[in-house]
């Protein structure tokens, strides 16, 4: 009895690893077979609803275009988060240094958190001439606040009793901030990270839609206006597969980098045997 | 037993009156000779921690005066090592940089600060553990590590705040025997903080008992037992009867609130 018990964990322990690819792969493959056989048999025409191989090829073979837009994307998203980060984490940082600071600034980042950014967006895009800066000012609204209130969040949870042995030692501000605060802060900023890498990508695509700039330098969501316009429904559902796969892979990316930054340490990342 | 040679800190007078209003500490006098072994003991809410964290000059006493002898008042904080009744280790960072943390903050090089840390590890018998991080330890040796963290400044006072209070019985007689034998070895000063009458007696050379809030010290017992103590000390008839006298003056401090 005492040595079947942990085999017995061990193999559903098995069985619930392989659960976790297995599953969602059934349900997706199913539900691709079903939109397939939906458009097959009531013959809904291409323009209405395109089968999922007919979204695959159109992938294919517009690749040409989608890829410069993906990739004019791809650098709205980072270079809005980049911002977002170093903004973010610097407002944090000023935050913390003073609780004057924080209660003057902290409403107006609400303010900019909670107005919807395609409310702004236009006004954005009359103010600022550079449209390219238009969309990175979009992008960085929206990322820019999970970065901070979690960042601000952070930086004034270390261990109370850290902070006194630290005034014990005669520790300044600085050396208080770079040897707790900041190592303390960072699963919080990393949690912020994750989400705003996801944000940034929905705010350059809403602020692309907003924008609806045509040409070279256009990205993702142009893409899928200009599909739009020519009942090119194929194209469209590429693109989104694009959007979608693009932020699947931003999220996994973050939340591998917040693993291998907090698995020496963090009940997050601690892998637990009991 | 070592003699008291003189007098290392002075509490005169102490007033400690909280933001909220209440009154922790009230007409506080305590004397703490160099190389002795005073316990604080009291009830919980006695203000015991209070008068360790003023010693330390974690907070300032809202009147009445502490003073160090024989040397300039700032100096004195740097000779101060504190250990809290949590662990309070910096989870990001492994065993030696917990414990190297007092010596970086007076901008010691790593590399110069090295064999410091590793004597101190040696003294709490953690050597080989340095790359640890302190989720990997079990309570004792992250109690271990707190006290190898306030000793690598080589403090001339060691101020413990309940250090033990939170560990098994087992693991709390080895660390109480490992640390008696330390202070024994090492002519340090140790306040010890604690609401256990049976560890006092065990531990100190001297013992202060404390009221219930606002806190003072009603009763000093002289523990005139030699070091290294053992557990035939443990044992005897007279470790028993120091018990009793200690508890009865604790109960007094107690009752005294009350009545």
């Amino acid at each position: 009895m005492s040595e079947e018990a942990p085999r017995q964990r061990d193999r559903s322990e098995r069985i619930e690893r392989w659960a976790r690819v297995i599953l969602p792969a059934t349900i997706g493959t199913l539900t691709l077979v079903a939109w397939d056989l939906v458009v097959r048999i009531n013959q809904i025409p291409h323009f209405i609803l395109p089968g999922p191989l007919l979204v695959a090829q159109s992938l294919w073979n517009d690749w040409g275009t989608l890829l410069p837009a993906l990739l004019v994307t791809l650098r709205i998203t980072f270079s809005a988060l980049a911002v977002a980060v170093i903004g973010g984490v610097g407002l944090a940082i000023l935050f913390a240094q003073s609780k004057w600071v924080e209660i003057s600034f902290f409403p107006y980042a609400v303010v900019l958190q909670v107005t919807p950014i395609i409310a702004i967006a236009p006004l954005i895009l009359i103010y600022v001439d550079n449209t390219h800066v238009a969309l990175l000012i979009c992008a960085w609204i929206v990322a820019f606040f999970p970065i901070l209130s979690n960042t601000t969040l952070g930086l004034n949870s270390a261990d109370h009793n850290l902070v006194n042995l630290f005034q014990l030692y005669g520790a300044s501000r600085w050396q208080m901030l770079r040897y707790l605060r900041i190592p303390a802060a960072m699963p919080y900023f990393l949690g912020g990270l994750r989400i705003a890498g996801g944000l940034s990508l929905i705010g350059s695509v809403v602020a692309e839609f907003a924008a609806g700039t045509a040409g070279q330098g256009s990205g993702l969501a142009f893409r899928i206006l200009e599909a739009g316009y020519r009942l090119n429904i194929p194209r469209m559902f590429a693109a989104l597969v694009l959007i979608s796969v693009t932020g699947i892979l931003i999220f996994m990316f973050f939340t591998l980098l917040s693993h291998l930054a907090l698995r020496r340490w963090h009940e997050s990342a601690v892998k637990r045997e009991n | 037993m070592r003699p008291t040679r003189r007098s290392l800190v002075r509490l005169s007078n102490i007033d400690k009156r909280f933001g909220n209003g209440v009154l922790a500490l009230q007409g506080l006098n305590l004397e703490i000779g160099e190389h002795e072994f005073l316990s604080l003991l009291g009830p919980s809410g006695c203000g015991k921690s209070t008068a360790l964290r003023l010693i330390a000059e974690l907070g300032e006493p809202t009147s009445g005066s502490i003073d160090w002898m024989g040397r300039d008042e700032r100096s004195s904080v740097h000779e101060i090592g504190f250990v809290f009744q949590e662990p309070t280790l910096m989870p990001w960072a492994n065993v030696f940089d917990n414990v190297y943390l007092p010596l970086r903050l007076k901008h010691i090089s790593r590399s110069k600060a090295e064999p410091d840390v590793e004597s101190s590890l040696a003294m709490v018998g953690l050597t080989g553990f340095e790359k640890s991080y302190p989720r990997e330890l079990s309570g004792g040796m992250k109690m271990r590590v707190s006290i190898a963290r306030a000793l690598v400044t080589r403090p001339r006072i060691l101020l413990m705040d309940e250090p033990f209070a939170a560990l098994d019985e087992i693991t709390r007689l080895k660390l109480n025997n490992d640390l008696m034998d330390l202070w024994h070895r090492q002519s340090w000063t140790v306040v010890f903080v604690t609401h256990s009458v049976y560890e006092s007696v065990y531990l100190s050379s001297r013992i202060a008992v404390m009221t219930t809030r606002p806190g003072r010290v009603m009763a000093e017992h002289r523990v005139n037992m030699p070091y290294p103590r053992t557990e035939d000390y443990r044992t005897s008839g007279l470790y028993n009867d120091y018990c009793r006298n200690v508890s009865r003056s604790l109960a007094r401090a107690m009752g005294e609130e009350e009545a």
